[in-house]
C-alpha cells in the first residue's frame, strides 16, 4: 500500500470519528434518563408508580365496560364518546382510587340508576329468563329439526290394504 | 287431531306474543329512576356568576327544588316560565329553587339567563358529579326534595302543568308527596 493511500485512508478514519462523535454523545445523552427510569434501583419509586396506575386504568376500563352509557343506545361507559360517559368514567376511576372495591363502584351506579345501568343483568331471579331462554330455544329448535327431518327421511308406511303392491 | 295441534302451538306462542306486547308498552327511552324515596345526595355547588356556594345541608328541614339545565336544552327553554311562576309564588318562604347548569358554559349560562328570565340562583356542576349523584340522564330533568332531606318526585320530563307542579309542591311542604307515582 503506497503511503498517499496510507494517509488519505488515515484521513477518512478521522472524518468518520469526528462525525461519529456527537452521534454518539446524543445517544449517550437521550439514553441516560431512560436508562434511569428502567433501572431498578434508580428508578424504583417510578417503576412501581407506572405500574399502580396501568392497573388502575385496567380496572377503570373493565368496570366502565360493564356499566351503560345512559345517554347513549347500548353503548358502554368505556365504548361511549359521549360528554357524560367520560365524567362517569372519572366517577369510576375517582372511586377505585379512593379505595372502593368494583362490586362498590357497581353498586353506587345500580343504587342510581337500577339494574339498567349494568350492560349484563344479574343472573337471578327473572333475569335468568335472558340466560336460559335462548338456549331452551336454540335446543328446541334443532330438536325440532332433527325431529323433523328423521319424520321426512323415514320412508312412509305401506297402506294397510296395499293396492299398490298387486300392481 | 289438527285443531290439538294448532291449540299447543297456540298455548307455546301465547307467552312468547304477550311478552312481546308487554315490551310495545315500555318506552325504551325512559330509564327507571330510583330516586324517589332515597336521601338527596348532598352537594356544596358554585353559584354561577356570584362568589358564593350553595351546600344543601343549608336547608334542611325545608323544601328544595331542583332542576338541571342547559343552556342547549330546547325543552329547557320550554318549562322555564312555568319555574320562574311557580318560583315567584315560593318567595320568601320554605321553598327553594336552584337551577344546577349541566354541561355549559358559564358565559352560555348567564346570556340564556339574561334573555329567558333569571328567578333564582343557578348552580355550577363541574365534572357532573352531583348530576350522576341525582342519576341524570339529561335534561331537563326536576326534583323535589322534602323537609326530612329525601327526593319526594323526580321528573325527566319538561314540567309544563303549573298548577300540578304546585300541587306537587304544596304535597312536599306537607309531607305528604311520597315516593310512589312521584317519578315520571
Amino acid at each position: 500500500m503506497s503511503a498517499r493511500i496510507r494517509s488519505r485512508l488515515a484521513a477518512l478514519r478521522t472524518a468518520v470519528a469526528r462525525a461519529a462523535l456527537p452521534v454518539a454523545a446524543a445517544v449517550t445523552l437521550a439514553g441516560a434518563p431512560l436508562g434511569a427510569q428502567e433501572s431498578p434501583v434508580h428508578g424504583e419509586g417510578n417503576v412501581i408508580q407506572v405500574q399502580e396506575e396501568t392497573q388502575l386504568e385496567r380496572d377503570v376500563r373493565a368496570l366502565a365496560s360493564q356499566l351503560r352509557c345512559v345517554v347513549c343506545q347500548g353503548l358502554s361507559l368505556q365504548d361511549s364518546p359521549s360528554e357524560l360517559a367520560q365524567e362517569m368514567r372519572g366517577i369510576v376511576r375517582e372511586q377505585l382510587e379512593a379505595g372502593r372495591s368494583q362490586q362498590e363502584v357497581k353498586d353506587y351506579f345500580v343504587s342510581k340508576y337500577g339494574e339498567w345501568v349494568l350492560m349484563e343483568p344479574k343472573r337471578e331471579g327473572f333475569n335468568l329468563a335472558v340466560y336460559i331462554l335462548p338456549m331452551v330455544m336454540l335446543f328446541g329448535g334443532v330438536g325440532f329439526v332433527l325431529f323433523k327431518a328423521r319424520q321426512w327421511s323415514t320412508p312412509a308406511p305401506a297402506p294397510a290394504d296395499g293396492p299398490a303392491e298387486g300392481r | 287431531m289438527n285443531w290439538k295441534r294448532s291449540l299447543i302451538a297456540f298455548a307455546a306462542g301465547l307467552p312468547f306474543v304477550a311478552l312481546l306486547a308487554f315490551g310495545m308498552t315500555r318506552d325504551p327511552n325512559q330509564i327507571p329512576t330510583s330516586m324517589p324515596g332515597q336521601d338527596a345526595p348532598t352537594f356544596t355547588l358554585p353559584v354561577l356568576n356570584a362568589a358564593d356556594t350553595v351546600n344543601l345541608a343549608r336547608h334542611a328541614g325545608e323544601v328544595v327544588v331542583l332542576n338541571f339545565w342547559a343552556s342547549w336544552c330546547v325543552p329547557c327553554r320550554i318549562e322555564h316560565p312555568v319555574l320562574l311562576q311557580a318560583a315567584s309564588r315560593y318567595q320568601d318562604s320554605d321553598v327553594h329553587f336552584y337551577g344546577v347548569v349541566y354541561q355549559d358554559t358559564e358565559d352560555n349560562a348567564q346570556r340564556w339567563l339574561n334573555q329567558l328570565g333569571q328567578g333564582y340562583p343557578s348552580l355550577l356542576d363541574p365534572g357532573s358529579r352531583t348530576a350522576v349523584d341525582y342519576a341524570l340522564t339529561g335534561v331537563p330533568e326536576t326534583y323535589i326534595i322534602d323537609r326530612q332531606g329525601k327526593v319526594v318526585f323526580h321528573r325527566a320530563q319538561p314540567i309544563t302543568d303549573l298548577a300540578e307542579f304546585i300541587q306537587l309542591i304544596e304535597a312536599a311542604r306537607a309531607g305528604t308527596l311520597g315516593p310512589a307515582g312521584a317519578s315520571s
